[in-house]
């Protein structure tokens, strides 16, 4: 019995020293973390996607605590909750909305699908776009087109990306799209652009990427820009850049007026959202999304 | 019968050029040189559109000291500096020569006579260097690093062997043994040369006994040479490859990288490279030709054919009685290691060894099953790493796993993948892991 005792007594001081020493130090040392920090993050989405360039989305709320101390939230936007949430974490912290209502979206700059551009030799290495592009030039003949293999389907997060079995070809379903980034990062050839659309989700856009002269490119493949500086001729608000053989509009000074389409003799400029099969059917998955996008409130 | 003691597997030889002597290939129309034909930063152009170009003359300088000039191999007018389409379907800078004529430098020695070493006791290690370096010579096994950086050593390395590479276990060809055969003494004296230029006294050449031809040959030859003795080896692939070699050879490890060779006192060249520094040295010629293996089962006539570098590839075929119509796959190098060509248009650089034309069904590759930890790829690393994990690895992109297992030592010799009976295309992601931790390492520093 006196051992029962004594070990209960051993054991119950020695508790009672040691919890007494831990209340002290958590007292003592006790950090202050900044109450701000719990709000923001829970009105920030969640996704932890990275497309803010932050690793996650608390030290996105981080960020922006730090820089509402400096009195502005300019820079920081959240690319999945768009300006709705940008709002609502500028009124959180005592400011006013600072974020621009921009609308990125994700854009496969590449239009060769297998009818445009079609299989010239067998590629049966690896199937990701990474081992393709890494050890040949693929399976068509156009060393800068889409490789098929899905490498940026795959790491999107918020299904807005499928690959179309008939062309070949990714598409970006503009409702579910973030703008993250994730696909960009993922394609070898940086043939996805985070470009800016206007709220209807559209904008023009030069569906090729490819770098060749033009009767290399003509020969690669049927859509392919020859840089033939047609629409940049065209071009009434100089939105358009011709450089190393390849159009690019500016998303900002584009007007949408349509004359580069028109004028395209490869037919590789279009306006964005027109070259894929409507997207009707998702939309009732997306408002489930609704705290996630706030682009289903625009359309 | 020595070989080395990791790993390893043996595909089957199919040499099938081996007793087909070297026969000189025909003069293209146009020449083309890509600029970087080796490791390295690439050659600068020392020419311009419309100059007038001897057989031997510069083209390009080196662009940095781990680089190599570019000799013309042919005679005529330079017609532009253009990207061309390489090997792998990305375009590169090239150097364009429309061929008129085959007209040499007057410097170059075109006699047979052999020169031995012995006939230029003036010669010193660093005249030997300076004239590998100016003639442009890389590792012609198919790695083409520049063989003067490869023969001067970091400081600190006590250097007691050259082992030269005469081993080509990659099945089907056949370039380095016939070199072996018909320029035997040539061989030996740039044996001597490069053991002059390392200061060392004792050199090898390891040669697999699948030639026995050769093994005696060489060895006969060898005799009347101080300090060189011929070392057959079991057949085994990737003996080729500089650390199992040396293995092999000498029985001593290379630590993981970045330690060299050099590091455990061995210098390694192939065999034509040896070959390459005789003709430098001794006759003044600079490095624009090489034997090049071509070959495949449906070939009509598999050849050994001494080539112009800037030769495209389809003139070598079309020598050899054209492109059999069951062609599935061509292949620039041996099956191992080679790399599939995306057209026939592409010149022969300095590193290629040969051209394997294999038949449609031959080059399909079966579909990849699951993996189901059998073990195989992990006995047939010859460098003790365990591929299946390290494929596993790159997929899911776990780059920290990778470098922890150190993939940065894979020779990426496809002993893995050639052994898998899932099929799975292990090579291809410890590749991609490869480079890209590589890259991690690099940006660290």
């Amino acid at each position: 019995m006196d051992t029962i005792i004594l070990a209960i007594c051993v054991l119950g001081g020695a508790g009672l020293v040691l919890a007494s020493v831990l209340y002290v130090v958590s007292r003592r040392f006790a950090v202050q973390e900044d109450p701000r920090l719990d709000t923001v993050n829970d009105l920030l989405p969640g996704a932890n996607c990275g497309g803010c360039g932050f690793p996650g989305c608390s030290a996105m709320a981080a960020a922006c605590v730090k820089a509402a101390d400096k009195g502005s939230l300019e820079g920081l936007s959240c690319p999945v909750g768009g300006k709705a949430v940008m709002d609502q974490v500028a009124a959180a912290l005592g400011l006013e909305a600072a974020a621009e209502d921009t609308t990125r979206i994700a854009v496969v700059r590449c239009n060769g699908s297998c009818e445009n551009r079609p299989h010239v030799r067998i590629y049966d290495g690896a199937p990701t776009c990474r081992i393709a592009h890494a050890t040949s030039m693929g399976a068509t003949a156009c060393a800068y087109g889409c490789l098929g293999c899905g490498d940026c389907v795959a790491k999107c997060q918020f299904g807005a990306l499928t690959l179309n079995t008939e062309t070949g070809l990714p598409e970006v379903d503009p409702g579910s799209c973030t703008a993250c980034g994730a696909c960009a990062k993922a394609c070898p050839r940086n043939l996805i652009e985070i470009r800016s659309v206007t709220n209807e989700l559209t904008g023009m856009v030069v569906k090729c990427r490819n770098k060749d002269k033009g009767i290399l490119a003509k020969n690669e493949c049927d859509v392919s820009c020859i840089g033939c500086r047609l629409c940049m001729k065209q071009c009434e608000s100089n939105a358009i850049t011709v450089e190393d053989n390849l159009a690019y509009i500016d998303a900002a000074a584009c007007t949408l007026c349509g004359k580069c389409e028109q004028a395209c003799p490869r037919k590789s400029i279009h306006k964005i959202g027109e070259w894929s099969t409507p997207q009707e059917a998702p939309v009732e998955e997306n408002t489930t999304q609704e705290t996630l996008t706030t682009k289903n409130n625009t359309q | 019968m020595k070989t080395f003691k990791i790993g390893g597997v043996h595909p089957q030889e199919n040499k099938l050029s081996a007793s087909e002597p070297i026969r000189q290939a025909p003069l293209p129309q146009v020449a083309v040189f890509p600029l970087g034909q080796h490791i390295g930063a690439p050659a600068k152009p020392i020419v311009s559109k419309g100059d007038v170009v001897k057989v031997g003359q510069p083209i390009a300088e080196a662009g940095g000291y781990v680089s190599a000039p570019i000799h013309s191999s042919v005679s005529g007018t330079v017609l532009k500096i253009d990207t061309v389409i390489d090997a792998s379907g990305y375009a590169k800078p090239a150097v364009f020569i429309q061929v008129e004529g085959d007209e040499w430098e007057e410097s170059i020695d075109r006699s047979k006579q052999l020169v031995r070493l012995e006939e230029h006791p003036e010669l010193t290690d660093k005249d030997i260097i300076a004239k590998i370096q100016n003639a442009g010579i890389v590792g012609l096994g198919g790695a083409c690093f520049p063989t003067h950086v490869k023969l001067s050593p970091p400081p600190g390395n006590k250097i007691e062997w050259v082992i030269i590479n005469a081993v080509e276990c990659e099945p089907y060809l056949t370039a380095d043994h016939r070199l072996m055969l018909e320029h035997t003494d040539e061989i030996l004296v740039g044996t001597t040369l490069i053991m002059k230029a390392v200061g060392v006294t004792q050199g090898f050449i390891a040669i697999e006994n699948n030639k026995p031809d050769a093994i005696r040959l060489m060895t006969e030859h060898a005799r009347a040479y101080t300090g060189i003795e011929v070392v057959p080896l079991k057949v085994k692939y990737p003996q080729g490859g500089e650390k199992q070699l040396i293995d092999a050879v000498v029985g001593r490890q290379v630590p993981a990288p970045p330690a060299l060779p050099a590091s455990v006192g061995a210098i390694i060249q192939n065999v034509g490279t040896a070959y390459a520094v005789y003709q430098a040295v001794m006759k003044n010629k600079p490095l624009f030709e090489r034997v090049v293996t071509v070959t495949g089962k449906s070939l009509a006539h598999p050849s050994n054919l001494m080539t112009r570098i800037g030769t495209p590839m389809n003139l070598l075929i079309d020598e050899c009685g054209g492109l059999p119509e069951d062609t599935g796959k061509i292949i620039g190098g041996g099956p191992m290691m080679g790399k599939a060509l995306v057209n026939t248009e592409v010149p022969v650089c300095k590193g290629s060894s040969g051209i394997l034309i294999m038949t449609g069904t031959d080059a399909q590759r079966a579909k990849p099953g699951p993996c189901i930890r059998c073990g195989k790829c992990v006995t047939a690393c010859p460098m003790g790493l365990e591929p299946y994990l390290l494929a596993d690895g790159a997929a899911r992109e776990m780059w920290d796993l990778l470098e922890h297992n150190d993939i940065t030592s894979c020779i990426e010799c496809g002993s893995c993948q050639f052994t898998c009976p899932a099929h799975r295309p292990l090579l291809d992601y410890v590749r991609i892991g490869k480079s890209t931790v590589t890259g991690i390492i690099k940006s660290r520093s």
